[in-house]
């Protein structure tokens, strides 16, 4: 280890001026924004900005959309969270049990959807969905269900986002969850068979417990990236039927990109924030309390 | 028996990952309205190639494949150098502050990017970069989690390799490009994967600063395309498969690479 400030501030001068400039000051930029009128004319004319103090946040809380958006939001979150980590959960038990055979063909089948352009996939999704000719309303006839309008019903719209977003990304906590399963030492569920457990036993009591870092952190990246939910309602549902599919970075976008209301979307994007900042802290604490 | 079960289950797992694609390539060769069919069909009845064409022909979709294979390829080219210098500093330099800074990166990692759209936007437009390459690829210049991967792995690189280098004179730049860089060849293949799909597939922030149907990258060209034309699954369907098939050889391609990298994301301190 050589204590030399110059060369090492030369090796990170680039990296930590782009990170300065390009992201710890538009941080606090939107911050301030967040506090300010700035809108259309603005852009136009500088001098027409006004601090207008907590203004922004008082008019969210009485704003119907953006309640309607933090709703479908954390309607998202709270089923296609744990129902995601459950199937990645079940599909890593599968790939690692002793009988399976191919076990790295059947990871890559699994894993692909992940990889994939979110946009592309939705897209297919759209289409599969579709009331008349959709290959899913196909197979679930084969079943003797009758046909769904997935995404043009207002029940229906967001539990069709939820099943996109699970088969595309189970793979990829699948992965991290064979990588803890793997972790675990051998011994312990030998000493379980001497004991005489049963599979449910050992799950309950062995690999449940063992895997508890893993499904925090799991946990974590899972709810951070389902809270920006964006590219799927605007390709398939554009936030529709009845903003049934709004989201708070669609309604941010909205409010920001589209109508140039830019105080009002930094406030949107800050609350967004801070609830992710909250959940992760949850989940923390329960770690912690779990040790 | 049980073994039996078992592999059916998996199997129906995996037809139910894989079908999606399946259908999505059989429908992008049918002529139009060949898709919109009930039952659905799964291998074209007749086999074109004219939605191909299509794309081709009448849309600048080969312009906008060209725009995302330029911007994933310059922003892996150039985070992954700015990343690698930083991440080799943090792991093998002492200097003031080192582990406040670090710590500083680390835990701004929770404020999503959204947050910084805004005011970022309204810089690059008076720095007059919306609408062109700049805009996509000064965002992306270096990220977080990249210095904090090279970090890892350089710290797992012996001292003695380092000091060897500096008795025989090596200069610091030098010993960064000769000896660092080479072993690291592992880690930046990760991070190099990781920042070219994530590239590729980004969708918001390319959606709001290009403006042009020319300079759009592959996803927003393709989320326009579907506005248009919501009636052509075939259509849709070969925009589809040109948007994934890149992605999908780059992974095959660097799969090991790209696993390791979901691990070593997922290791905790």
């Amino acid at each position: 280890m050589k204590s030399n400030s110059k060369i090492a501030l030369l090796f990170l001068a680039p990296a930590i001026s782009a990170i300065l400039i390009f992201f710890f000051i538009p941080v606090i930029a939107a911050f301030v924004i967040s506090f300010t009128d700035f809108d259309i004319y603005t852009l136009g004319d500088f001098s027409t900005l006004r601090f207008i103090g907590f203004d922004n946040y008082i008019k969210l809380l009485s704003d119907e959309l953006f309640w309607t958006a933090l709703k479908n939001t954390f309607y998202f979150v709270v089923v296609a969270g744990p129902l995601s980590i459950a199937v990645s959960l079940s599909a890593a038990l599968l790939l690692n049990s002793k009988l399976t055979k191919f076990k790295s063909l059947f990871r890559l089948a699994y894993f692909l959807p992940v990889v994939t352009t979110l946009v592309a996939v939705a897209i297919v999704w759209r289409f599969i969905y579709h009331p008349n000719f959709g290959i899913l309303n196909f197979f679930l006839g084969l079943i003797g269900i009758n046909p769904i309008d997935w995404l043009g019903d207002p029940f229906w719209a967001m539990p069709s986002i939820i099943i996109l977003a699970v088969w595309k990304n189970f793979g990829y906590n699948m992965i991290i969850f064979i990588a803890g399963l793997q972790n675990i030492p051998e011994e312990l569920y030998e000493a379980a068979d001497i004991e005489g457990a049963n599979a449910f036993q050992k799950f309950r009591f062995i690999t449940l417990p063992m895997l508890a870092p893993t499904t925090i952190l799991v946990s974590i990246i899972t709810m951070i990236g389902y809270f920006q939910l964006f590219a799927e309602p605007y390709v398939m549902t554009q936030g529709g039927p009845l903003n049934k599919t709004l989201s708070i970075v669609q309604y941010m976008y909205q409010e920001g990109f589209r109508w140039w209301n830019m105080g009002y979307s930094a406030s949107i994007a800050f609350v967004l924030f801070i609830i992710i900042f909250i959940g992760t802290i949850i989940q923390f604490r329960i770690q912690k309390f779990n040790k | 028996m049980k073994k039996l079960i078992l592999h059916i289950i998996l199997i129906f797992i995996a037809v139910i990952t894989l079908i999606p694609f399946i259908w999505m390539i059989s429908a992008s060769f049918m002529f139009d309205g060949h898709a919109s069919v009930f039952p659905p069909r799964f291998i074209p009845d007749q086999f074109t190639l004219i939605q191909y064409e299509r794309l081709l022909e009448r849309l600048s979709i080969a312009r906008n494949f060209l725009n995302s294979l330029i911007l994933s390829i310059l922003v892996t080219f150039i985070s992954l150098t700015f990343n690698s210098m930083a991440g080799y500093a943090f792991a093998k330099y002492k200097f003031k502050g080192k582990d406040k800074l670090f710590n500083l990166l680390i835990s701004s990692m929770v404020i999503p990017a959204q947050v910084t759209m805004l005011p970022l936007f309204l810089m690059l437009k008076w720095m007059g970069f919306i609408n062109t390459y700049m805009a996509i690829i000064i965002p992306g210049l270096a990220n977080i989690f990249g210095i904090f991967l090279i970090r890892q792995y350089c710290i797992s690189i012996p001292d003695s390799l380092i000091e060897a280098a500096r008795i025989d004179g090596a200069s610091d730049f030098l010993i960064y490009k000769k000896i660092i860089l080479p072993l690291l060849t592992p880690v930046l293949a990760t991070l190099a994967i990781f920042t070219f799909l994530g590239t590729w597939n980004d969708f918001l922030w390319p959606l709001i600063v290009m403006t042009d149907d020319s300079m759009y990258t592959l996803p927003v060209a393709l989320a326009n395309l579907m506005l248009e034309h919501t009636k052509d699954p075939e259509l849709m369907m070969a925009g589809s498969v040109v948007t994934i098939l890149p992605v999908i050889i780059v992974f095959l391609a660097l799969q090991k690479y790209y696993m390791k990298g979901i691990m070593m994301g997922s290791v905790k301190e």
